[in-house]
């Protein structure tokens, strides 16, 4: 029962959703301010619940020496962070930022050097015996060179240039037609589950 | 010359009942199409073909409901050929509402192979902390992940007690809507050498192809076609499969709005400027 309860719910919703295809309405914006407020309603939950709780307040109860007062350290980062509503102290918040930004920040550049750039330039020198390979060669020293501002594009650089605008768009058409297949994809998906699991057209 | 200018100008509600009928035909009437194998997909499949029996193979489950009709037809075949090949799966994620998903993937597979929760799979959940998290996992996995999903904790778990960091995992199967799959290649592949396949959206494959092509990762399974594909791989034919038919006629359709309205745009400009 349950199950076809929630069938229709998703059903309706889904239409909801749908109808702003042909304009705005408040079954849309229903439907759109719900899952807006499940969604953060299920994320916080779940982090008080499976994060905060095990990892905070159950370790700071069970732990015994100096590990357990260190975990007071992010508490107070924490609370810090929901200094933003309250305008006299919002400036704490800004501690918890510049840490949360220097952790992602010194995360993002040893991640980026390590993880994609080293391995990238590997993988860029290949054998120039097949056709894949010259092609993967030249066009990643054409687009560099079109990204390369330090002298007017002119002469052989003006050439190098075109040619890596020709590379770059044939990865925007690439990339728009992935996209297209997947936006088509959603579309499939609600459409799958209309059809099969709540008017139950097809077996 | 007035139809060329009602071709660009086209009303987009026509556009969309257009595409409803071309996408509800053949999902109606169950039209399949052959669906070609490409060698991305083949790789992916191979990654967890080759393992030896009771390998274990992590899941990550980064997409919510949004991108669900691409990336839930990977992780069911996925998972089907995980436990069809006796391999014990480790399933978590970087979206919180991801995990839903993961858990009705679980609940949908598992039993067809008689998987047994704790034994044979475990779901450890969400954790927040993203890059952080993904270091921190190389060293100790229970420093994030005190309980699994349910909230046991992990070393009463059997499955997990011998599993500790990426040493103790084969192989990462990520499931990707946005950047997480990027991070995993660059935080616990580069750095902690973890062999990777991605299944992404069709929107995120694209920028996966060069880590596919650098051998950053073993495999990669692209859109709703990498879906069908797999599913044709393992032989067990679902929605991905089931899509096809509907994104190719969609794709003729729109190819003939692209061709249509720019034959419109330039004859109407043509014209004004005569």
């Amino acid at each position: 029962m349950m199950q076809i309860i929630g069938t229709w719910i998703a059903a309706g919703l889904t239409l909801a959703i749908f109808s702003f295809l042909y304009k705005d309405n408040p079954f849309y914006k229903f439907a759109e301010h719900l899952y807006v407020g499940v969604s953060a309603a299920y994320a916080i939950l779940y982090v008080l619940y499976f994060d905060v709780k095990p990892l905070l307040v159950d370790k700071f109860i069970s732990e015994q020496g100096g590990e357990r007062w260190i975990l007071l350290v992010p508490a107070a980062f924490g609370l810090m962070m929901l200094a933003r509503w309250i305008p006299k102290v919002s400036w704490l918040s800004r501690w918890s930022i510049a840490l949360t930004v220097g952790i992602a920040a010194g995360l993002g550049i040893t991640g980026q050097i390590q993880g994609i750039l080293l391995p990238q330039i590997r993988g860029t020198l290949v054998p120039l015996t097949t056709v894949n390979n010259v092609l993967m060669v030249v066009g990643v020293i054409s687009t560099l060179i079109y990204f390369y501002f330090s002298a007017a594009h002119k002469g052989a650089l003006r050439y190098g240039a075109r040619l890596g605008m020709v590379f770059i768009m044939m990865a925007f058409g690439a990339s728009f037609g992935y996209t297209v297949m997947a936006r088509i994809s959603l579309l499939i998906g609600r459409l799958h589950f209309l059809v099969y699991e709540w008017l139950r057209l097809v077996k | 010359m007035k139809i060329f200018e009602k071709i660009a100008n086209i009303d987009s509600r026509i556009i969309y009942l257009l595409l409803l009928l071309v996408v509800l035909i053949p999902l109606v009437f169950k039209l399949v199409l052959p669906i070609n194998l490409s060698d991305p997909v083949k790789q992916a499949y191979q990654a967890i073909e080759q393992l030896p029996e009771g390998s274990v193979v992590m899941f990550s489950v980064d997409y919510d409901a949004s991108s669900a009709p691409e990336i839930q037809p990977m992780l069911l075949a996925t998972l089907r050929h995980a436990f069809s090949k006796k391999h014990k799966v480790v399933l978590l994620g970087q979206w919180a509402l991801g995990l839903p998903f993961g858990e009705i993937g679980l609940n949908e597979v598992a039993p067809q192979f008689n998987a047994r929760y704790g034994v044979d799979y475990v779901n450890l959940g969400y954790r927040p902390g993203y890059r952080a998290q993904m270091v921190g996992l190389g060293r100790e996995i229970r420093d994030f992940y005190a309980t699994d999903y349910k909230g046991t904790p992990l070393d009463q778990i059997p499955l997990m007690q011998g599993i500790h960091n990426y040493n103790d995992i084969d192989l990462l199967v990520g499931l990707e809507a946005g950047q997480a799959g990027e991070e995993w290649i660059q935080f616990a592949g580069a750095r902690y050498g973890l062999n990777i396949i991605i299944g992404a959206t069709g929107v995120i494959a694209p920028d996966m192809f060069h880590y596919m092509q650098a051998r950053q990762i073993r495999g990669l399974i692209g859109g709703l076609q990498g879906a069908a594909e797999y599913e044709t791989m393992i032989n067990h034919l679902g929605t991905g499969v089931a899509g096809m038919v509907a994104q190719s006629w969609a794709h003729l359709l729109l190819l003939g709005f692209i061709i249509a309205g720019n034959v419109g745009y330039f004859v109407v400009r043509r014209r004004k400027q005569s």
